[in-house]
């Protein structure tokens, strides 16, 4: 539960981010949401082995943290507490695809070195790349450009009402985990019973608070759809910004414009 | 607050004074597991009244108001809103009428910031866009928040969000408007302040709390309410002061009415 006041913490500290006054920043929401996705689409539907093509990729990001003015330190961390997810999903691909593939004359390693290099290097754009959506924009503006884009309301009221309380939610156990520590003792073995009983009075009250806030809602007239305001109108900006990405990354897509790079690298040497 | 003009909160004027705004006859009320909370209420509130409904934990002030809003359903008993019974067929154009702010001022903000949150009801009631903004900005203004417009409202103080919630409710425009615990959880300024803001108010207000003092200050007439029943109804100053009443209620003399008792040890 430790984890709990670091994370707290830890977005506290993106919604910060979040405020920031940068070109980046002032962008619509929309363009940012929808050129992160033509992103995410190039980057996933690459085929398996492909490592060479998703290196220009790597230019967005670092473009989006730099102009965002966005440290890469805490970028790093944040990549890093995330990875264990990816590693795990590729690690046993060595193993298991062991067919030879010529990556240099005369050097060849096995194939399933290739799926999972190209598995993590995926997993590091993705989520570098949300990870600067939000903390670009912000989720209450990424939830209002997904309504606006015409996603169903329904997910976008839990995309908002989930955020919103996230914070609360993180309070709440926070208070929790120190109750019990004030009076463990300075033990820390109290055990997954002691944790187990805490996350499910957790629940219990989530789902008290959820059941008032439904009602406070329903005092004030809703049917079920959060009314947005009225969007403003895209800038050139916007648009220079997501079609100028948008096509980089299909170029990108097409083209093997890292393969491209790479034989010319290694057709240089001797 | 004149009632001009789309963008006035003040209550809507009736010609129709001698209707209760509020009127509930014999409401008797029982938790799901069988444990009763109200046991046989009745009460009139006039247009314009503010009225205080005091009694210890549990005594059913705030099972009352929700009942109130029809949210939830009594097992038996009426209630008229403004002349109108309370019921499945009503219950919308009743909650138009109400305003209620909830005793945890984060269960009614849901919404990424203030202003959003006070646009939410009146975005529901269909207003144009223009419309919405004049009452967001008019609702915030009249509980000093103006300034809190863009903020997050899990970045607000205690006082402010009390604030904010009470503009979200206000720029619904309703005639009555019903407080759980206003004051609960304040401190001492932000609570004067809070007092000074539904002074201000010229709503029928029933204030739910066992903060006597807030109750002598604020409403003209007090309701005690002591294991779901009305024991005692009538000018606060007059219930306030007496002492034997309020002791059988489990509730004690507001402290601006007693002598200071220092607690002996031992």
């Amino acid at each position: 539960m430790r984890l709990i006041s670091r994370e707290r913490q830890a977005l506290g500290r993106i919604d910060g981010f979040a405020r920031q006054d940068t070109a980046i920043h002032r962008l619509d929401a929309r363009a940012k949401v929808l050129a992160t996705a033509v992103f995410l689409v190039c980057v996933v539907s690459f085929p398996k082995h492909a490592v060479l093509p998703l290196l220009p990729f790597v230019f967005f990001p670092v473009v989006i943290a730099s102009l965002g003015r966005l440290p890469v330190r805490w970028l790093g961390q944040r990549l890093l507490i995330a990875s264990p997810f990816a590693l795990m999903v590729g690690i046993a691909n060595p193993l298991f695809d062991q067919a030879a593939v010529p990556i240099a004359p005369g050097l060849s390693i096995a194939a399933g070195w290739l799926s999972f290099l190209s598995i993590v290097l995926r997993f590091l754009l993705t989520t570098a790349a949300a990870l600067l959506l939000v903390a670009t924009t912000g989720m209450p503006a990424i939830a209002e450009a997904l309504r606006q884009l015409r996603v169903p309301g329904v997910f976008v009221t839990q995309l908002q009402l989930l955020y919103r309380y996230l914070f609360l939610l993180g309070d709440e156990a926070q208070r929790m985990e120190r109750a019990r520590d004030l009076r463990s003792c300075g033990r820390r073995g109290t055990g997954l019973w002691v944790g187990g009983t805490l996350l499910g009075a957790l629940l219990l009250r989530t789902l008290a608070r959820a059941t008032r806030i439904h009602d406070a809602m329903l005092l004030r007239g809703f049917e079920g759809t959060i009314r947005p305001a009225s969007p403003r109108a895209l800038t050139r900006r916007d648009l220079v910004f997501l079609l100028g990405w948008s096509t980089a990354f299909l170029i990108c897509r097409q083209v093997p414009v890292g393969e491209l790079l790479g034989h010319a690298v290694i057709g240089a040497q001797p | 607050m004149s009632a001009a003009g789309n963008g006035s909160l003040g209550p809507p004027a009736t010609g129709t004074a001698f209707v209760p705004a509020i009127e509930v006859v014999g409401l008797v009320y029982a938790y799901a597991d069988g444990t009763p909370a109200l046991d046989g209420v009745s009460l009139r509130i006039a247009p314009g009244e503010t009225v205080a409904v005091v009694g210890a934990n549990g005594a059913g002030k705030s099972t009352l108001l929700v009942l109130l809003t029809g949210l939830l359903e009594p097992v038996a008993g009426g209630i008229r809103i403004n002349g109108l019974p309370l019921g499945p067929g009503s219950r919308a154009e009743i909650r138009r009428s109400l305003g209620m702010v909830f005793q945890e001022a984060d269960d009614q903000l849901f919404m990424p910031t203030a202003a959003e949150d006070v646009a939410f009801g009146p975005r529901n009631l269909g207003l144009p866009a223009d419309v919405v903004q004049q009452r967001v900005n008019l609702a915030l203004e009249q509980v000093g928040a103006l300034a809190l417009r863009e903020r997050s409202p899990h970045r607000l103080s205690g006082g402010e969000k009390r604030a904010v919630a009470i503009a979200t409710v206000l720029a619904m425009e309703p005639s009555i408007l019903l407080l759980d615990e206003p004051s609960a959880a304040l401190d001492p300024r932000a609570r004067r302040r809070l007092i000074q803001l539904l002074q201000g108010l010229s709503h029928t207000r029933v204030v739910a709390t066992h903060d006597l003092d807030l109750a002598l200050d604020l409403c003209s007439r007090t309701v005690v309410l002591s294991a779901g029943r009305v024991v005692a109804d009538g000018p606060s100053d007059r219930i306030l002061a007496d002492t034997a009443l309020l002791e059988r209620s489990g509730l004690e003399a507001p402290l601006s009415l007693q002598a200071r008792r220092p607690c002996r040890r031992g």
